[in-house]
């Protein structure tokens, strides 16, 4: 009999092309995304070297972080040109290298045009038990649906283009098991924020987490995808979910998944990957779903987790020194005082979007909390960013794009936007964002941003009272 | 890539964990499609205070770094690797690392080096006043006061970096192999294939 197994080993091991003596093993690379941004100098490379893209037919390319999210297309239907001579240096550079080295490429007016993590799995193109790369930390994201995958640097970007493959370890495995059911108001974010601030910023190093539990097989796809995207904020380079029957639901009929009796094949295969009873993983978690508060960031690292109905901590209250350092420094930063409740926190931006929160259920969950009401005058500057320009099409064919700017929120186009701020979206020196995004580091949202990491529907409840609130209270 | 060895110097006691990499490198700097000149952006925040380790008299193009738990965590962005190392930085010491971090800086010939907290604080108490002295091939890092540390690295990594080699062309030598494998995919599970 094999020895049993866990999801994450059955993936390597059906993807080890040759293991060196040293242990270090050539993984075989089923799909590379490729965005503007990490590409670049790996094109140089490949040009310089002379070397072709091995398997343009895995690689999908798709611009997203530099794109302003105001309108691409005149009245005319012409594309606008990028004001920012370095975002649209970057631009054409992905334009340019795409179908000089074959590659598949989703223009930035294409409606199918997104976020690449939204794109991925919303296009099919990411498939269970497949291994995803990209170079982005949240490629974490597509563990959703139960592939392998994670981010890659710009030398590993340029290696998967000239061979498919990837030198690699094998990680260790980690089981972050949710239990119960989650309270009301509490989403698939407000989990993952939780259990960053349980198992820390550096608790899954070295580690791919798989999720389990009944709060985790409750989840949408939407939902298991915002989990695993911020797999990379507790330190793991990966997450994984299982595939089950809510995951063959959402990918059946999508442009690249399989048809006909390649679905049923895959299907099957699919079905082989979960966890053998009796495997066991290097480290476990356990959480209880009830625990889990709608959840909100303090400091400027993603494990500065407290409730909503909490208050700063004192960084003295920490037991680590360097924690409490690094606490003082966050607070200052941050201009919030120890005791502060954190729904006192006054918000004057808010930022509903990025690759963690801009699904059809995140527009859905936002909209529905800023029905019927209207934005705080206090908050300046409030945008929606669907993931993509299907997500958005699906949200106006519901009409929640009219929900939004009926109580003036900004409804925009789709992109990494203000999450990292590299096209024209940021938060000024100094103010607070609630953010749906996935980093709460210094300046993220721009130099001097005060970002408080948040679920879509509390992001839209900040909108409307213009503080930190309990998204509970708006509810009833 | 530079092949390293030996590293001695001054080291920059910076000693903050988690720091992440847009700290690192903030993301306005990401806006290029060379390598090149990234140093000017390296600590960017940090260096807004007059005052600070990197650009004092005593630490500027020093080539050892001392940092915390988790240092490179959050982005890929291997600009972070190409940051430190145009500002002179070879070497990292720390109790830990993002994976994604300590990846990038071994393809960009900086070592990482690991060590626990206790050898940190001496470390960061060395580097106030005196060099400290990396060695690749011992995995020792040592002091003039006779302090020596021992380090691990993975014997993959340890060779790349000692011979400076190119990933790609090793990778390139089993062609066959990738081959082989793609074959037999085709033929086993024929829809991994993207349908459209």
């Amino acid at each position: 009999m094999t020895r049993p197994r866990t999801l994450y080993e059955k993936i390597w091991d059906a993807h080890v092309v040759e293991q060196r003596p040293d242990g270090t093993c050539l993984i075989f690379i089923d799909r590379h995304l490729v965005h503007e941004v990490t590409s670049p100098q790996a094109f140089a490379g490949l040009r310089a070297s002379g070397r072709t893209v091995r398997r343009p037919d895995l690689t999908l390319a798709v611009p997203d972080h530099n794109l302003p999210t105001t309108a691409r297309k005149d009245a005319g239907g012409n594309k606008l040109p990028i004001a920012d001579p370095e975002s649209a240096a970057q631009l054409a550079a992905l334009e340019k290298n795409a179908p000089e080295f074959g590659i598949r490429y989703i223009d930035a007016v294409a409606p199918e045009q997104g976020i690449v993590h939204v794109v991925g799995p919303e296009q099919g193109f990411s498939l269970p038990g497949t291994t995803i790369v990209c170079g982005d930390s949240h490629t974490a994201c597509h563990g959703g649906i139960g592939a392998l995958a994670f981010g890659i640097g710009t030398s590993e970007v340029e290696h998967v283009l000239a061979t498919q493959t990837l030198l690699l370890q094998p990680a260790k495995t980690m089981e972050v098991r949710v239990e119960g059911e989650v309270g009301p108001g509490v989403t698939a974010k407000d989990v993952i924020l939780h259990i960053t601030g349980t198992i820390g910023a550096a608790g899954g190093t070295g580690h791919v987490i798989e999720y389990t539990g009944s709060a985790i097989r409750a989840l949408s796809i939407e939902g298991r995808l915002t989990v695993s995207n911020m797999a990379i904020e507790g330190g793991a380079r990966a997450g994984l979910i299982a595939p089950d029957e809510t995951t063959l639901a959402y990918l059946k009929g999508r442009p690249y998944a399989p048809r006909g009796a390649d679905w049923d094949a895959a299907v099957a295969y699919w079905k082989s990957l979960a966890t053998d009873p009796g495997a066991t993983y290097d480290k476990t978690v356990v959480i209880d779903a009830a625990d889990i508060a709608p959840s909100v960031t303090w400091g400027t690292s993603p494990e500065d987790v407290v409730p909503i109905t909490g208050t700063v901590p004192d960084p003295a209250s920490f037991a680590d020194p360097s924690k409490q350092a690094a606490a003082a420094k966050s607070l200052a930063y941050m201009g919030l005082e120890p005791g502060t409740r954190m729904q006192d926190v006054r918000i004057e931006n808010i930022f509903i979007g990025s690759c963690t929160n801009s699904r059809i259920e995140d527009m859905r969950a936002a909209a529905a909390i800023v029905k019927g009401r209207k934005k705080a005058d206090n908050v300046k500057w409030a945008i929606v960013v669907p993931g993509s320009g299907l997500v958005k099409a699906q949200a106006e064919a519901e009409g929640l794009d009219r929900i939004f700017t009926d109580a003036g929120l900004e409804w925009r186009e789709p992109g990494c936007s203000a999450c990292l701020a590299m096209n024209p979206d940021k938060v000024p020196a100094g103010e607070r964002c609630a953010s749906t995004s996935n980093r709460n580091f210094v300046g993220r949202q721009g130099p001097g941003s005060r970002t408080h990491l948040v679920s879509p529907a509390m992001a839209a409840a900040a909108a409307v009272t213009g503080r930190l609130t309990d998204v509970r209270e708006l509810m009833a | 890539m530079t092949p390293i060895e030996k590293v001695e110097g001054r080291a920059i006691p910076l000693g903050l964990k988690n720091v992440d990499t847009d700290v690192i490198i903030p993301a306005h700097w990401l806006k290029t499609t060379s390598r090149e000149g990234m140093g000017k952006g390296a600590f960017e925040t940090l260096r807004a205070d007059p005052d600070n380790l990197f650009d004092s008299a005593e630490y500027k193009g020093a080539p050892i770094l001392i940092a915390g738990d988790n240092f490179g965590c959050g982005s890929s962005r291997e600009h972070a690797a190409w940051a430190l190392g145009d500002l002179g930085i070879r070497v990292v010491i720390a109790p830990s690392y993002s994976d994604i971090f300590s990846g990038n800086a071994v393809k960009n010939g900086i070592l990482p080096v690991v060590l626990p907290q206790a050898a940190i604080d001496r470390l960061m108490e060395v580097a106030q006043t005196d060099p400290v002295h990396v060695d690749l091939d011992t995995q020792t890092v040592t002091t003039p006061f006779q302090d020596r540390f021992v380090f691990e690295i993975d014997p993959f990594r340890k060779m790349c970096l000692l011979e400076g080699l190119d990933e790609i062309s090793l990778t390139e030598k089993s062609d066959a192999a990738i081959g082989a494998y793609e074959a037999k995919l085709d033929a086993e599970r024929p829809w991994m294939r993207p349908a459209a």
